[in-house]
């Protein structure tokens, strides 16, 4: 049986929070009024500033630098403890020692999206032009202005092309993104589930969990923080909406069918009488802790805008002309947010562009989810891919 | 055209390899160095392994998750798919050559199949097991049970392969849908081409496989 806790696990301040939309436990590029970040909506971002975390370690000929990019609520913790939580990286099933990503090898990268809440400029962020939080008046971002400033990071850490670019969900759409906009500067491109553009029904559920979040009495026109208090039942109402997505119904069966919790007979209340229940709960109140809610206003918004098609006349293989990248793409079966259809799209505009891609489909229940846990055929794909890529690129990581 | 006219073009000069397959050979010999291929149903990436080693850019499309596996493993670009399903959504003249090996006859439809081949790549190579073969024959004659072969072991209810033709069905099949036969050879059962100039029901009865190179017709 699953544990599963109906109290969230020790509290965390609003302060622990707050601290780390400016002040991050992690390394801290800064970008002066030198290096503005253009946005897509028009603004320069100045000054603004990202906050990453490596492992490994870059080698002579600055050729082993892999970018992870993580998703919608994910950060740069993919590795390491995380200092809110003190739970451990999103990734380590995939990053680490003996893992396809091994720090043995490769200097693995993660910066915290700009618009994020874990240290890189966003409306959790204190404004200098006002000294207080930035809120609604933070300007729009893209995916697009995302990976515009991972390249400024990448840049200011003197590496010219990244032997690889990897991520899932939103991290996926950055990959593909790193692609269109710096062909030259991505060797290889891991993308998984994932899709070139959001689709109508994200779009709608992406539209649901922000209304939960601005109808939060709390929410305060996204001036909380001004008031000291967070919209926390919104934002996790937005949660549970959401996570519904991340699973399948097969999976959710699997784990919780209609078991009840802690008790036999139904309470004839509205208390969480189903495990399934406590369990969305828990995920909501948890996702609070540790997240911003303007902030997921602002990245549910720029995936809602992503459309690469869009950007280049609505033709997906114009993005990918002449592109020497080499590509791998991964669905699975079970996830409906990004379902196979969307990969085989892009996968068939890939090679309508000459690219070199493989693509997998992996069979597993577990839906969108499947990316962050232990798939095993899953990691197999990857390490085949990353390995042989590896050594095209005459990289020196072992080869098993 | 006729059957005759294209089928006996003589014998091939393959080396015997111990590493690669005897068809695989023959087909990648057909292949000009330097061009870009696609290998419809590349199973682990034999072939495309062969072909990169002549300096040919190899993709492949396979059915079986195993077998992408496989072929990203060796660094190949192998995308997981279906020749029935996947094949249109591939753009005209993408490819110089497409290949289809041993695969023709596990697809639902063969003709719709070989006309994508031809409109992806400029030219195709098609090889398939030969069910005019003498043992099949013997076998259906004889036996009076659907023939099995070392190369196609399974039985009639738990096969892949729903689309058994004979070298002469599918002379018949491309001059059908206008497609013009470049080079055309006849595998034995040990894989070596069959040298002599035969009339074409020799090779409809002694072909254990027949490898086509086929090009666009003038129709086309």
């Amino acid at each position: 049986m699953v544990g599963v806790k109906s109290v969230p696990s020790p509290a965390i301040s609003a302060d622990d929070r707050s601290h780390e939309a400016d002040h991050p436990n992690s390394q801290v590029a800064q970008f002066g009024a030198e290096q503005p970040l253009r946005l897509d909506c028009g603004i320069d971002l100045t000054p603004f500033q990202i906050a990453y975390q490596t492992y490994g370690e870059l080698n002579a000929d600055r050729s082993n630098a892999v970018l992870i990019c993580h998703a919608l609520t994910g950060d740069q913790h993919v590795a390491n403890v995380h200092p809110v939580t003190g739970k451990s990286g999103w990734w380590e099933t995939l990053v680490g020692p003996g893992r396809p990503l091994d720090p043995q090898h490769y200097f693995i990268i993660c910066a915290n999206v700009i618009g994020g809440c874990m240290g890189s400029t966003g409306p959790a962020s204190i404004n200098p032009a006002t000294g207080k939080v930035w809120g609604l008046d933070f300007p729009v971002i893209t995916i697009p202005d995302m990976v515009r400033a991972q390249a400024m990071l990448i840049d200011r850490l003197g590496i010219d092309t990244l032997f690889a670019v990897v991520g899932g969900s939103m991290g996926g759409m950055q990959v593909l993104q790193w692609t269109a906009a710096y062909p030259k500067r991505v060797y290889s491109a891991l993308a998984i589930a994932c899709a070139t553009r959001h689709s109508a029904q994200n779009i709608a559920f992406h539209e649901l969990g922000r209304q939960a979040v601005m109808a939060d009495p709390d929410w305060h026109n996204g001036r909380y923080t001004d008031q000291g208090i967070h919209p926390h039942r919104g934002l996790a109402v937005a949660r549970m909406a959401a996570h519904i997505t991340y699973l399948s119904d097969a999976a959710l069966h699997r784990k919780f069918g209609r078991r009840m919790q802690d008790r036999e007979l139904p309470t004839f209340s509205f208390d969480a009488d189903f495990q399934v229940e406590s369990y969305l709960r828990y995920q909501g109140s948890s996702f609070v802790e540790r997240f911003d809610a303007n902030s997921y206003l602002y990245l549910t918004r720029a995936m809602d805008y992503f459309d690469i098609a869009g950007d280049h006349g609505g033709v997906l293989a114009k993005a990918f002309a002449g592109i020497e990248t080499r590509f791998c793409v991964v669905s699975f079966t079970s996830d409906w947010l990004f379902p196979t259809s969307e990969s085989r799209a892009l996968v068939h505009a890939l090679n309508a562009s000459s690219a070199r891609v493989s693509f997998a489909e992996i069979e597993t229940d577990r839906g969108h989810d499947a990316f962050l846990l232990d798939v095993p055929e899953f990691f197999d794909i990857a390490r085949a891919f990353l390995q042989s890529a590896g050594k095209a690129r005459g990289l020196t990581a072992r080869i098993d | 055209m006729s059957v005759q006219e294209v089928l006996p073009l003589g014998g091939v000069a393959t080396e015997q390899s111990g590493q690669f397959r005897a068809d695989h050979l023959l087909v990648a010999e057909m292949v000009k160095p330097g061009s870009k291929v696609l290998d419809v149903g590349c199973g682990e990436g034999d072939l495309l392994q062969l072909l990169e080693t002549r300096g040919i850019d190899g993709r492949g499309i396979e059915l079986s998750r195993e077998g992408v596996n496989r072929c990203v493993s060796k660094g190949l670009a192998v995308v997981q798919g279906d020749a029935d399903t996947d094949l249109v959504n591939y753009p005209d003249d993408a490819f110089d050559y497409v290949i289809l090996s041993q695969t023709l006859q596990a697809t639902r439809q063969p003709r719709v199949v070989l006309e994508n081949l031809l409109r992806i790549g400029r030219r195709a190579i098609v090889s398939f097991p030969n069910f005019g073969f003498w043992k099949m024959r013997l076998q259906l004659l004889v036996g009076g049970h659907m023939p099995r072969t070392e190369n196609l072991p399974a039985t009639w209810y738990d096969t892949a392969n729903i689309h058994f033709c004979t070298i002469k069905d599918f002379v018949e099949l491309c001059d059908a849908i206008d497609v013009k036969m470049e080079r055309a050879e006849a595998l034995d059962l040990y894989g070596r081409p069959l040298r002599l100039r035969l009339p074409w029901w020799v090779w409809n009865m002694f072909g254990e496989q027949g490898v086509f190179l086929l090009t666009r017709g003038q129709g086309k």
